[in-house]
């Protein structure tokens, strides 16, 4: 059980992916750190809501304070002096870095070889490692633009004034662990993944096992409507029978894949329901969250709504394949989900 | 001279003496004058014209310091005490400028030494490596502060959300940052063909084949071939200039690279700064609001969406 560290040592000390082993320290450090400051604001929130005559003097920050001293500073010299240190030590480091690491350079490109594996630049990763899940359309175009669009619908679909200037984990909770599952559980662990797992063919590889280009992984992926009991029998014969019925004698033959196209429909709109109820009682699962909702507009419920839905697909497809081997839901000529 | 003298006829060499006296005597004093004036370099004209005011530990002149400076008056004369600490902000707005400005400066240097053409760009880069004076460190400093810039951006993003600055008013500021992060990647993304490596080709042969399945728009998605794609006049092929990875999509690469993404990405600054100002300086650190103090809106509500902050 030694494992092959060599391997591993390989990939984590690739120049182009120190960024990630950069990411792997820096996330969960500015977590905390981040949560660190959420704790004291809301521990300073819950002693002021128990006691609003307080609330009316107290300063209402956790930052040092005392009473003489002004608000504001001058920006020169307190602003810039903390600037030009930083400037400082980023070219420190970045010098540092380009001193000890050199950046890649591989052979001349060549279309004739092929590298093996193939891999996108390491912040793209993550969207080639949706490439398992889901087509080339969905993971590397539609996802794409929904991730862009649902992050600028963010201030418009937020409703809860509270926490504007300020860190704090209990007056936003459900924006907090919606922005996190995104950020980190989705974008940042696929990255990960994408870099350290993912080897020759795109196969998975835990870490310290040999990358193996020679690696034949015995893998059998299901269409859903292929599945044995889940189409045999009832109204979705895969013969098409029923609709046979109703076309025309000469299209009788299309009958077996329009089946399939309305098979499809029901278990992708079944998810649509199921999951925007679920994000629905999420949304009024507390008191607070109840009165948030309230003050949203029925455009905003929508979107929100539907964004969260779109996004936990990628999880609810995750899990499909590795569990039971789905490839797709839905199967039609021009598309598949 | 010769008058003072009392008509006495000098020689010549007596006048030059005497000149040369008085030379003497201005040198050391105007002298003098000079190099007690370098003791206080404010007060002279030189200074006065570059810095237009004065730098004196008064508030006036703190104040005057970074107004009347084109670079310093981005920011405010004042800034919130509490966010001059590290733990609000991270710094990484400023960081992430910071690298901009380190890409724009070292990514020239590299013009210098680079013909996007298949011929030339990879051997340029061995050239670079190998030979140019510092011109490996100067490769190397480009590429690391690019994955920097990125994760700095990712981070700064991060912050923002926690703090929940993007709520009113500053939604519309969050959007263009939002096209910031992806100007960014792209920015990235388009730099890794020029090396023309292999890395660089089949990382951006793997991006753009994406482009490919883009729904009604690439040859092999959606709809695509139904709407007449093919892969000579789809969406790919206007990315690649091209339908394979190749000289015209290595020219593409380097001027939207070099040119096109930065005079993009400037203009977006411009209004992200812009709007950071007008938004009323940073967020934060403001002082905390309780559950009890949300006001419930009176009135019509806005056609399309009510603020989400306080009204």
């Amino acid at each position: 059980m030694l494992g092959d560290w060599h391997q591993l040592w390989e990939i984590v000390s690739a120049p182009d992916n120190v960024p990630i082993v950069a990411l792997l320290f820096l996330v969960p450090f500015y977590v905390w750190y981040a949560f660190r400051q959420a704790r004291a604001n809301d521990e300073l929130i819950e002693k002021l809501e128990a006691d609003p005559a307080a609330a009316k003097t107290a300063h209402r920050k956790t930052q040092p304070y005392h009473p003489k001293w002004d608000r504001e500073v001058h920006t020169w010299p307190y602003l810039m002096r903390v600037e030009f240190v930083a400037a400082i030590l980023v070219t420190v480091l970045l010098m540092v870095w380009s001193l000890t690491l050199n950046a890649p350079l591989e052979e001349p490109s060549n279309p004739n070889v092929t590298m093996n594996p193939a891999k996108a630049p390491w912040y793209f990763l993550g969207l080639q490692e949706m490439l398992v899940y889901f087509d080339p359309w969905i993971a590397g175009v539609v996802m794409p633009t929904l991730i862009i669009i649902g992050l600028m619908c963010i201030p418009y679909i937020d409703a809860n004034p509270l926490g504007n200037g300020y860190y704090t984990y209990k007056q936003r909770r459900f924006a907090i662990w919606t922005f996190s599952l995104g950020f980190i559980g989705l974008w940042v662990v696929m990255i990960s993944i994408g870099t350290f797992i993912r080897g020759p063919g795109w196969m998975w590889f835990w870490p310290t096992s040999t990358w193996d280009a020679e690696r034949v992984e015995y893998a059998v992926n299901r269409n859903l409507d292929t599945i044995p009991g889940v189409v045999t029998g009832g109204l979705f014969q895969i013969n098409g029978s029923w609709v046979a019925h109703l076309l025309p004698t000469a299209n009788r033959d299309y009958a077996p894949i329009l089946a399939r196209i309305i098979f499809g429909i029901f278990p992708v709109a079944i998810y649509f329901m199921v999951a925007s109820y679920a994000v629905y009682l999420v949304m009024n699962s507390t008191n607070f969250a109840q009165r948030i909702f309230r003050r949203m507009t029925l455009l905003q419920i929508v979107t929100t709504d539907l964004l969260l839905v779109l996004m936990l697909a990628l999880p609810v497809k995750i899990l499909l394949r590795l569990i039971f081997r789905i490839k797709y839901i839905w199967v039609t000529p021009w598309f598949s989900i | 001279m010769a008058d003072e003298n009392g008509g006495k006829r000098t020689g010549v060499l007596d006048r030059v003496r005497e000149d040369a006296e008085d030379i003497k005597k201005i040198v050391r004093e105007k002298g003098k004058e000079e190099i007690e004036a370098l003791k206080d370099p404010e007060k002279t004209q030189l200074y006065r014209s570059i810095f237009r005011v004065k730098h004196e530990e008064t508030p006036r002149s703190r104040s005057l310091g970074v107004l009347s400076n084109v670079f310093l008056h981005l920011h405010p004369a004042k800034v919130n005490r509490d966010a001059t600490r590290y733990n609000y902000t991270w710094g990484m707005g400023g960081i992430t400028f910071y690298l901009f400005i380190v890409l724009t400066f070292t990514g020239v240097l590299l013009m210098f030494y680079y013909h996007p053409s298949k011929v030339q760009a990879f051997r340029d880069i061995l050239y670079l490596e190998n030979d140019v004076p510092f011109g490996k460190l100067l490769r190397n400093m480009h590429r690391w502060a690019a994955h920097l810039m990125i994760i700095a951006v990712w981070l700064h993003m991060f912050r923002v959300f926690l703090t929940g600055s993007y709520k009113k008013p500053r939604e519309f500021n969050w959007c263009i940052g939002v096209l910031l992060m992806v100007l960014t990647l792209l920015l990235s993304f388009t730099g890794y063909l020029l090396p023309d490596d292999q890395l660089g080709f089949w990382a951006v042969t793997v991006g753009t084949n994406m482009a490919r399945a883009t729904p009604g728009l690439g040859h092999e998605g959606p709809f695509g071939s139904l709407l007449g794609m093919t892969p000579y006049n789809d969406v790919r092929f206007a990315l690649l200039g091209g339908s394979i990875v190749d000289a015209n999509a290595l020219l593409r690469a380097y001027i939207w690279h070099c040119i096109a993404i930065p005079l993009i990405a400037s203009v977006f600054m411009g209004v992200h700064f812009w709007r950071v100002r007008k938004d009323g300086g940073i967020s934060g650190p403001a002082p905390v609001m309780l559950e009890s103090e949300i006001k419930e809106e009176k009135g019509p509500r806005p056609v399309i969406m009510r603020p989400s902050g306080m009204v």
